[in-house]
């Protein structure tokens, strides 16, 4: 069906219903690039909740404490959450073109299908675990907030569940910080190192800034309202919400330029080596190949019960 | 039966207070290396549900240990983190079946973790365990006694899990009923010391902590067999490589406790 050429007219109708501000449906009629739109950024979306469980699942038995245990448990569970409800929203959208969640997962272990950046990078220390929550978990927030007035009505509404979620991560994540942070010198030195060590990953995480020629998918996205916002503007917002109360902690953003223009009414940052975050989207990071092959070997080993479940 | 008491102070003034503290010891660590095996699965599971539902398993566990060690605060024991992060291995009164691994390889890095080992050590331990909370729900320690009701209500969901995957993996082809066939002989080596009371275990039923303590091997052995009978299953015999109850345990239980208490230990006395 979707390789069938097009009717224009029916293409014209469905960005009438965009710009009038409906929502679509999952069984509504959409045009083939708008559900290949859709499937980039949904399964990719799923796929990195999944792939980021595991850098903080590296503390999971190591929490400190008896509660950080519970804690850091509930919240790696909810980010494999994330990942189920997304990936059943990117099945709907596959099913159409025969596709099923298995060949998502095909597609993630060949390289095909991409996993967010800052998920491959390394968690060496627990003061990591608690700049993860609290950080990642709070970029993150920002781009899912945006894509809460998406047009595709079942991402917004999986969104919704994941942004109240994500609001407890932010919690959890900077109650370890706090305790870091207020400790001895020694468990201080790990949070700023652990800062330092997320940083450059922190200003990678919205993207490089648009120019005057963003992509096609970028343009695509904004067309068909499945993102309201640019790279830059979410990045912004960032630095808007986290550098004062990463200040108020006593910690310093290792970077010597960051400071807000009041003129121009935006912070000035020292950019990231975008080299490197082209590496990185490409799985060639520093945890990329470790953090797969984890993921492929478990994936592999569960074959068997799988198989069992598909007959019961 | 002597009356209940409730007050810590007055249950540490009976003569057989040491047989209720070796009874808490048993319920505290029975759950932290239970809970400590399943929260390693996370991000493991063999399905995205089941990685969701099990570390939901992982979770109670792990809170119930917490409660258990904050009964031995109560107590005055120390402090409930110290107890359960601090204590060396001759101290520690779990079972046996309880510390072993989930298979072979780090969690971490390579992990290649046996799940029908996982569902069968863990339905052996809860039908223990609902056994266990059965008769504590009557304990003479009002403490324990309430815990223990608030604790079974958890354990039901828990078994259920575990014999709904054991049922399917039993009647749904040779290569599972297989794995598990090895699962069961497996953890029956290591469940020996599942049912032992301990040094003080004749006082525990005595003295009312444990009401119906010297039935729950009985019990538990018939249960899990009838279950194993209904899938054609022979009883095993159960052994075990030491006796957890007794502090002897094996080298796993040392690797468990360096990497649950890896962070704790750089500075127990401090906030995390």
């Amino acid at each position: 069906m979707e390789t069938e050429r097009e009717d224009p007219e029916r293409v014209e109708a469905f960005l009438q219903r965009i710009d009038r501000g409906e929502r679509i449906e999952a069984d509504d009629w959409m045009p083939a690039d708008y559900r290949r739109q859709l499937i980039r950024l949904i399964a990719m979306h799923g796929v990195s909740e999944i792939m980021g469980a595991l850098p903080e699942k590296e503390w999971v038995p190591k929490a400190p404490t008896l509660y950080r245990k519970l804690a850091i448990m509930a919240k790696v569970q909810d980010e494999i959450g994330h990942g189920q409800l997304l990936i059943r929203v990117a099945e709907d959208l596959l099913a159409p073109l025969g596709k099923t969640r298995e060949d998502l997962l095909d597609d993630l272990f060949s390289g095909r299908l991409k996993f967010h950046n800052v998920f491959h990078m390394p968690a060496p220390t627990w003061a990591d675990a608690g700049i993860i929550a609290w950080l990642v978990d709070g970029a993150a927030i920002i781009t899912q907030g945006m894509s809460l007035s998406s047009s595709y009505a079942p991402y917004v509404r999986a969104l919704q569940r994941i942004v109240e979620e994500e609001g407890f991560h932010i919690q959890h994540g900077e109650s370890i910080c706090m305790a870091l942070a207020e400790g001895s010198p020694s468990q201080r030195k790990s949070l700023q190192e652990a800062l330092e060590r997320w940083w450059p990953a922190l200003m990678m995480f919205f993207g490089p800034r648009e120019t005057d020629q963003a992509t096609s998918h970028q343009q695509a996205n904004l067309r068909y309202r499945i993102r309201t916002k640019t790279n830059e503007e979410l990045r912004q917002r960032f630095l808007t919400k986290y550098v004062p109360r990463i200040r108020s902690l006593g910690l310093v953003p290792p970077d010597p330029t960051l400071h807000f223009d009041a003129e121009k009414g935006e912070w000035v940052y020292q950019q990231p080596d975008w080299n490197w975050f082209r590496q990185i989207i490409n799985n060639q990071g520093p945890r990329s190949q470790a953090r797969l092959t984890l993921k492929h070997l478990t994936y592999e080993e569960g074959r068997w019960a799988r198989a069992v479940l598909a007959q019961a | 039966m002597a009356a209940s008491v409730r007050d810590p102070e007055e249950a540490k003034a009976t003569p057989d207070f040491p047989a209720l503290s070796e009874l808490l010891w048993q319920l505290a660590d029975d759950d932290l290396l239970i809970g400590f095996r399943a929260s390693e699965w996370l991000g493991l599971g063999v399905h995205i549900e089941e990685d969701i539902a099990f570390a939901s398993i992982a979770q109670d566990e792990m809170g119930h240990a917490m409660t258990y060690f904050q009964l031995l605060e109560a107590l005055g024991m120390g402090r409930a983190d110290d107890l359960a992060q601090l204590r060396p291995v001759s101290e520690r009164r779990n079972s046996i079946l309880v510390e072993w691994p989930n298979g072979e390889g780090d969690y971490a890095e390579t992990p290649h973790f046996d799940w029908a080992f996982t569902l069968v050590r863990h339905f052996l331990y809860d039908q223990f365990e609902i056994i266990r909370l059965e008769g504590l729900c009557q304990s003479r320690y009002a403490p324990l006694a309430e815990a223990a009701a608030a604790i079974l209500g958890e354990k039901a969901y828990h078994r259920d899990h575990q014999q709904l995957w054991l049922d399917r993996l039993l009647t749904h082809g040779a290569e599972s009923r297989a794995r598990v066939e090895r699962a069961v002989a497996q953890a029956a080596q290591l469940a020996g010391d599942l049912t032992d009371l301990g040094p003080w275990g004749n006082q525990v039923a005595e003295a009312g902590w444990w009401p119906g303590a010297d039935q729950a091997g009985a019990r538990w052995q018939q249960a899990v067999e009838s279950f194993l009978g209904r899938y054609q299953l022979a009883p095993p015999t159960w052994s075990c490589p030491g006796n957890g109850r007794r502090g002897d345990h094996s080298p796993h239980l040392d690797a468990a406790l360096a990497v649950l208490s890896e962070v704790y230990r750089q500075d127990p006395l401090a906030q995390w």
